[in-house]
């Protein structure tokens, strides 16, 4: 068993029923590539081989029994944003260094429930803050089909770790493109399910109207299994949805015919490179020939997505990262002259650049004075936005277009400028401010580099985004594209 | 710029955020960059708009006022950086 890396979750599923090798071979031979290739990636902030081993061998057992969940057995790695019990959970930030979590996320608990093997934890932008994983306090990651290049961000441990073939699928969470983004960057397919479609109780807070979980895998239908297990009403998130699971893999199946598919026609402005627009193009043509019409949709006010982006979710940081003060837990600066030394030197030292920025934009906006003309502001054009995708809503069952507006760029390329940087995510951070589901799809390449389709959909409507996808891998190769150092 | 060490300096004292020298440099140059891209939202018609504080405009589920948790202090308190019979130690506040 040499190639047990280069499956996808659903064939290492029926691989492990046959019996054609164990859970403990499989995570071993992991285990084995993390150890071999992680030092050049840097996707993993912490590796948990001996408990992801005893994990494999009860899984085994339970099989063996008869038993065992929907995941029995699988690996998976989790950002380092879900707490999990008695390992450490950094957030990717100094502030979090020494934080050994004393409970389990819901979506950790549940697929240890259902029998997932966790191989690590995963590198990432510090507190899901940025679109390259640069602001990471453990150091950027490195783009698997170019090492000199970004995997994105903020999920870029998560997205590589599954591109490079180190795991079979990740967990990975979006704010504003933090899943899609890495997912289109490195090849892969990423879902960030509706507003409150998956628990967040566990998942340490950015910006709280706007954070959904969700994953990061190499087939729509690895996604629809994991996310069957992930979501669900949890009253332990005030913001958890209701709502009933549909069966996501059932729904895999049924044909594209009669589906109608929006093209904003902002998305295809002079912000978007040209090859990665043509990637686009054919994608939505290939969606065409599976029986799908296409038609433009017009969204006036989708361009003002990036500054509403960038007044509300600051806000909301500045207020959930409050909470890290030194008492507590994490990172404490040494010998404060008094309390107010010991807040401002703990939080000063112990946050990175990019979220102090943050913070500090977020105090602004919500300051005496410039409250209604930000906050309130953004706000309200955030309503404008949400209607865009509402009336576009009216008339087609998705929408699609690129996920980011160029391939993959260089480490180092954009982490002064923080506005270029912001930029990045353009296309994805509608689907946020809306709450609704979305998901990137590989679809080509331009210039060696994988770009991806995004497509978007109504609230609670993830199996048909899951459909397209899967309708869309069936006829075309892109997901399966390995980059040549990882095969 | 949009914003001056003056105002940077009140922002970080709001945020509880001390700043090295060099910092409060980038800080006025690269906040003022953020001000000025997200003033772009004062060109847009907002009239009427009802703000939108929640994406799926549902109100917040309340639970009934009842205990749920166990207490679990001294596990959680392995975390902090100073405690003593299950007090978190900070410096002296009140002389």
């Amino acid at each position: 068993m040499t190639d047990l890396h280069k499956r996808t979750l659903s064939e290492l599923a029926g691989g492990l029923e046959a019996g054609d090798f164990s859970s403990v071979e499989l995570t071993q031979a992991l285990l084995d590539r993390i150890g071999a290739h992680d030092e050049t990636l840097n996707a993993f902030v912490t590796v948990t081989g001996d408990e992801a081993l005893a994990a494999a061998e009860r899984a085994d057992a339970a099989r063996a029994a008869g038993e065992g969940g929907a995941l029995n057995g699988l690996p998976i790695v989790h950002k380092d944003i879900f707490c999990t019990e008695g390992v450490k959970t950094t957030c990717g930030s100094k502030m979090l260094d020494n934080f050994v979590s004393p409970y389990d996320a819901t979506i950790v608990e549940r697929m240890a429930a259902a029998g997932a093997v966790v191989l690590g934890k995963a590198n990432m932008d510090e507190f899901a803050m940025g679109s390259s994983n640069e602001t990471s306090f453990y150091g950027p990651v490195k783009n698997p089909w170019d090492l000199a290049r970004s995997p994105g961000g903020s999920s870029g441990g998560s997205a590589a770790a599954v591109a490079a073939r180190l795991a079979p699928a990740a967990t990975a969470t979006d704010t504003g493109g933090s899943i899609r983004q890495p997912a289109a960057l490195t090849g892969t397919l990423g879902i960030k399910p509706t507003y409150g479609r998956v628990s967040r109780y566990g998942m340490i807070a950015f910006a709280s109207s706007l954070d959904q979980a969700g994953v990061i895998t190499r087939s729509a239908e690895d996604a629809a299994r994991l996310l069957g297990v992930m979501a669900g009403f949890d009253e332990r998130d005030s913001t958890s949805i209701d709502e009933p699971v549909p069966d996501y893999v059932g729904a895999l199946g049924t044909s594209l015919d009669g589906l109608k598919v929006g093209v904003v026609r902002q998305h295809f402005d002079e912000g978007l490179d040209g090859d990665t627009g043509a990637r686009t193009r054919e994608a939505i043509a290939v969606l065409e020939s599976l029986g799908a019409k296409a038609v433009e949709v017009d969204m006036p006010n989708i361009d003002l997505s990036v500054p509403t982006y960038y007044v509300v979710a600051p806000a909301e940081c500045s207020s959930n990262l409050s909470r890290f003060d030194g008492v507590r837990f994490g990172y404490r600066a040494p010998d404060p002259e008094d309390l107010l030394d010991l807040y401002c030197r703990s939080r000063g030292e112990g946050f990175g650049d990019e979220v102090k920025r943050r913070i500090m934009t977020g105090t602004y906006v919500l300051s005496a004075g410039y409250y209604d003309a930000y906050y309130l502001k953004a706000q309200q054009v955030r309503h404008l936005i949400a209607d865009d995708f509402k009336n576009a809503f009216e008339d087609v069952d998705v929408i699609a277009g690129p996920t980011t507006p160029t391939p993959a760029f260089r480490l180092g390329a954009k982490v002064d400028d923080p506005i270029t940087m912001y930029l990045n995510d353009i296309y994805t951070i509608g689907a946020n401010l809306g709450g609704f589901p979305a998901l990137s799809v590989p679809c080509g390449f331009v210039k060696g580099l994988p770009v991806g389709l995004h497509l978007v959909g109504h609230h609670f409507d993830e199996a048909t985004l899951l459909r397209c996808a899967h309708a869309y891998e069936q006829t075309t190769t892109w997901h399966t594209a390995c980059p040549e150092a990882f095969e | 710029m949009s914003l001056d060490k003056d105002q940077v300096q009140q922002i970080a004292t709001l945020a509880r955020l001390k700043l090295s020298d060099d910092e409060y440099a980038e800080s006025v140059e690269k906040l003022s960059r953020i001000v000025d891209f997200v003033d772009q939202l004062s060109q847009a018609d907002t009239s009427g708009v009802v703000p939108m504080a929640h994406p799926l405009n549902v109100a917040q589920r309340l639970r009934p006022d009842v205990v749920t948790e166990s207490n679990e202090r001294n596990r959680y308190q392995e975390n902090a950086a100073a405690v003593t019979d299950g007090l978190y130690l900070v410096p002296k506040v009140i002389e």
